[in-house]
Order: structure tokens, then sequence, then C-alpha cells
């Protein structure tokens, strides 16, 4: 889904040196990699911005001024002023407090369907990839099914065949990411098996699941996680395009998406509902997007100049 | 391939709770009329026997008719698909004339002020929802400026201008998210042709810089974008549900959503495969076209 952004341009040519240093220690290259994301310029950024909406989320309950379901007919579609920051909603709830309890709901849905995501797509990559011929064939075959759908109209019939609720557009966005991560792994799996370090171990008669699982896995893991950390930007904004249709967290629940369709009726009378929620998401989407961005410049060799 | 298609859609769609009759008819309808409608569409059968039906009559050509308005799927489609199409083509033409200048020029003049503009209206363009940028759109020229109607739709083709002016909105929300990616990817293609020993050889020649980029270069550069393109055909049909849903245009998009939400079985499976089918067949005219842009791709 996502090319790359700022080209090449980014990674350091500094970073040649991590490379011909010799093979550091696995905490060296931890450090390594964190050194290497904070150099590119918005790294820090996007870290700083997923940072604020992950404190803002876990802190949801007590930073919030009011009860973000609590309805004051008397005070609809207030301006923003000193007692409702971002003004109230066409039913007089605060649209502050409302955005905040949001941050909960699309941090949930990003981080919760790539997890899913991830997990199923790296194993059923690295059992398609690792025991090959029928399975192997069937597995992608499944994936290559998958993939021929446009993925918002899988995820909306997906979502409704789950039904309503947080859970079920997870685990629908978690289907329609799956076949990215199950092709990543598989073709990493089939260049690693053939590795001598693999023979190896299997040489010393080591189980295939030993292999599969100390040798194979740890190897793969790297283009897994740089898609990982693309694809949460892409699923907060699946989860807003969800909820927008009506799917997701159902109201009076607040979620950015809803709030925003929401107060598409009242653009012209209070723009303020549809604009901070929306603000919140772009911000957020933009930010993971350089989280994103940089995690991969660390990590791809390819990268490096 | 495509039976896997089908029979995934058809499990999924028919494990949806609830019932389209039930969706259909108010409660207070008499069970046993409802029982004699479900018996009619065959509802009552184990959904295998559904399949087969449904797949058997698919061979012959016929993808059934929607349980709403009784009409067969392929009128209800056809009548949805002028809409559709039209969005989709300005959609593509605005994205086209955003970011072929602006792809071409963040290359060339790499790392400057035009390069940055470039970048960061991909970047925003990436990160922009649909929907968020169709009510931006709406609320300055809808509300604000009252230039364009905000919602609607009348047939270019039938009310010429006034037709036009109800797909300008539609189209250009849909075109920059599209120009958004092009530009991207225009770029960094452009960037890594820039870089080949062929592009040295024409510099050292004595030809002008415009027309390096222009007959050595960008001919380099277009296979990663007519894939994107090809790709984005998908995301398009997908944004253009969105897009459809918020100006109220009455396209393919709007269909899949409303007989999502009615649980109209035939006409759901019937939309989702013939969009399935149309994805299919666009990835593989990108596949076709690829040989004709660069004549050393061969096919066997």
């Amino acid at each position: 889904m996502a090319g790359s952004i700022r080209g090449s341009g980014i990674a350091e040519p500094s970073a040649a040196l991590a490379q011909s240093a010799p093979r550091p220690t696995a905490r060296g290259r931890r450090w390594e990699i964190l050194r290497q994301a904070a150099r590119t310029r918005l790294g820090p950024l996007g870290v700083l911005v997923l940072l604020l909406a992950v404190t803002v989320a876990l802190l949801a309950p007590v930073i919030s001024p009011y009860d973000p379901l609590k309805q004051d007919l008397g005070h609809t579609l207030a301006r923003p002023d000193r007692a409702h920051l971002m003004g109230t909603d066409n039913v007089g709830r605060d649209v502050l407090s409302r955005m905040i309890w949001g941050t909960r709901v699309s941090l949930l849905a990003g981080f919760g369907s790539v997890a899913l995501a991830m997990v199923a797509g790296g194993i059923l990559g690295l059992l398609a990839g690792y025991t090959g011929g029928h399975t192997d064939g069937f597995l992608m075959r499944l994936m290559d099914a998958v993939l021929s759908f446009p993925p918002l109209v899988l995820a909306l019939a997906l979502g409704a065949v789950l039904g309503a609720g947080l859970g079920g557009v997870v685990i629908a966005l978690g289907v329609v990411y799956t076949p990215t991560f199950a092709r990543l792994m598989r073709g990493q799996v089939l260049t690693i098996t053939t590795r001598e370090y693999v023979e190896a171990a299997r040489a010393l008669g080591a189980p295939g699941w030993r292999v599969a699982w100390h040798h194979v896995l740890p190897n793969a893991a790297t283009p897994i996680v740089i898609q990982a950390s693309l694809s949460v930007a892409f699923a907060i904004l699946a989860e807003a395009s969800l909820s927008f249709l009506g799917l997701g967290v159902q109201p009076p629940g607040a979620s950015w998406g809803s709030m925003i369709n929401a107060g598409r009726g009242y653009l012209q009378q209070a723009p303020w509902i549809v604009f901070w929620p929306g603000t919140a998401l772009f911000v957020t989407v933009v930010g993971l997007n350089f989280v994103g961005d940089a995690v991969r410049d660390a990590l791809d060799p390819r990268l490096r100049k | 391939m495509l039976v896997l298609v089908t029979a995934g859609v058809f499990t999924l769609i028919h494990l949806t709770p609830g019932d389209p009759i039930d969706v259909m008819m108010a409660e207070s309808v008499d069970d046993s009329v409802k029982s004699n409608l479900r018996r009619e569409l065959g509802l009552d059968q184990p959904i295998y026997v559904q399949y087969a039906t449904w797949m058997g009559r698919l061979l012959r050509g016929d993808l059934g008719r929607s349980i709403r308005n009784g009409e067969p799927v392929i009128e209800n489609v056809s009548r949805r698909i002028r809409p559709s199409l039209q969005l989709a083509a300005l959609a593509m033409a605005v994205s086209l004339l955003i970011a072929t200048p602006l792809g071409i020029l963040s290359a060339a003049r790499r790392n400057t002020s035009v390069d940055r503009v470039g970048t960061t209206f991909a970047l925003f363009g990436i990160c922009m929802p649909n929907f968020l940028l169709a009510l931006l759109l709406i609320f300055l020229f809808g509300v604000k400026l009252r230039w364009l109607p905000i919602s609607g739709y009348l047939d270019p083709l039938e009310d010429g201008w006034p037709g036009l002016r109800s797909l300008v909105l539609p189209a250009l929300t849909l075109g920059l998210a599209l120009a958004a990616v092009v530009t991207r990817t225009l770029r960094s293609s452009m960037l890594e042709a820039l870089g080949e020993d062929y592009v040295r050889t024409a510099r050292a020649k004595g030809l002008s810089e415009w027309r390096v980029i222009r007959g050595h270069v960008l001919k380099n550069a277009l296979i990663p974008v007519v894939t994107v393109l090809g790709l984005q055909l998908g995301t398009l049909i997908g944004g253009a549900v969105i897009t459809e849903y918020v100006f109220a245009l009455p396209g393919v998009g709007r269909l899949v959503v409303d007989a999502i939400f009615a649980r109209d079985y035939p006409l759901v499976q019937g939309v989702v495969l013939l969009i399935a089918v149309g994805f299919i067949l666009s990835n593989l005219a990108v596949d076709l076209l690829y040989g004709w842009i660069d004549p050393r791709i061969r096919y066997r």
C-alpha cells in the first residue's frame, strides 16, 4: 500500500558505519536502531504524537472534563468557550470529552487489527512457506482471493457479518490485512529456508517446529515489523471510515469517525463538531506515518547508503 | 480462484445475523406470509443448496434478483454503474493532471522547495481520510463560497454543465487522494531512473535536461506508476463507497452499502462478485500494459 515516501533521501550517510562496524550485540543493535530512527527528521515528531495519543487514551477517565455520553439539550451546538473548549454537539455533548474517549477506540482498532493480521498472517505465511506443496498452494490462493476484493468493501461486508461493535471492526480489518503479512512472511521463509544455518540445524536433528521457530522466524521478522508499523496508520483510517459508515462503536459511544458522521449535518451551524475529531484523526495518522517511515529507514538495510 | 471468491462471499453474507425478510417487513406481518416468501426465494434451504442453485444460475449468466425490489441484479448494477464510471474517470483525470507535473518536478528538482511541496502534498493526501476531505470541500465550496452543489447527481452526458458540476466535488475528493499516491510513486521511480547509466549517457550527449527527462527517464519510470494506478482502482472503488455516500451519488459503491445493510443477499453477492471481477480484470489489463510500455517485458 505504502510506497517509499520521501525516497531514500532520509537515510543518513553515516548509517553505513553501522554496517561496517563489527557485529554488535543484540542490545547494542537495538540502540543502533533507535539512534537511526531518532536521526530521521520526522521520526521523533511522530513518536511525540503517538505518545500523546497513547497518554490521552490511557488517561481518558481522568482528563475528560465531562461525561462523553451526557446530553445537555439546553446547550446544543454551543460554540467553543471556556466551559466547553471545543464546543458541544447536536445533543449538547462535550466535543472535547468525546474526542478524548474516541482516541481509545482509534488506537485500539489500529494496533489491535494490525497485531491480529501480523500474528495470523505470520503463522499462515510460515506454514505455507515452510511446508510448501498443497498447503502452500491452497493458503496462497486463499490469500489471493481475499486480496481480490477492494479492501474497504471487504471490511464493510465482514463488519456487517461480525456485527456492530469495536471487536467486529478489529477482526474485519485484521482479516483484510492478513494476506499482506502472509505473503511477506512466505517470501521471507522461502529465502531463509535455503540458508546454511537452517540446513545445519536440520542436520543436527532439530524438529521442524524448532527450526521454524528458532531459526527461520527471527530472521524473517524485519519486513514484517516494517509492514506492521506502516499499516497501523492505515488501519486507524479504515476504522474511522467504517465507523463513519455506521459500523464499529455504536451510538452513543464516541469514535472519531462516528462523531464526524454525526456532525456533517451541522457543517454550517457548528463546524467544530467535525473539525476537532477530524484534526485528531489526521494528526494521529500523519504522526504514525512518520513513525512507520522512521522504523523502515532504521531497519531496512537497502535504504542505507 | 473465482470459485473461492464466490463461495467466500456467499458464506459470509449468509452468516450475517439478521434476515432479509425481517429487515424488509414490519414485525406485524403474519409469520406464515414471511415463511411463504422465504420458501419462494429458497431461503429455507440449507446454505450449500442455496450456493449450488446460485452457482448454477451464475454459470448460465444469471446473477439472480434483488430481494428488495425484485429486479435482476444486473439491472440494479447497470442503472448504478454510469455515475460510478463517470466519477472514476473524472477522478483519474484529476489525479493525473495534478500528479504528473508534481511528480516530475519533485524528482527533477529534488530537495528544492518544489520537491517539498510535492512530498508534503503526497503525505497529506495519503493521510487524509476520504470523508474528511469530502466534508472540507463541501464546507469550502458548498457552504462558504456556494460555488458548487454539495450533493445529488445529474448525468453530465444528458444534462451537460449542471451534471458536470454535480460531479466536481466528488471527483476532486477521490482524485486528490489518488494524486497523492501517484505523485509519490512517480517521484520515487523517477529518482531511481535518474540514477541510471543511460541517463548519464543522455546527458553526456548534450541533450537538454527536459529531453532527458521526457525521452529517457519518464518512460522508464512509468511501470511502477501503472502498477499503482491498477491497484488503486480497488481503492478507487472502495473510496467511491464513502464518496458516493457523502455526496449522495447513486453509484455502485452506495448500492453495496445499502445492500449490505438491508441483507439483500443476491444483490450483495452479485455486486461484490462484479466488483471483484472488475478488479481482477483491471489488474490483468495493467499486466498487459507492461508489455506495451516496456517492450523488454514479453509474455509467453
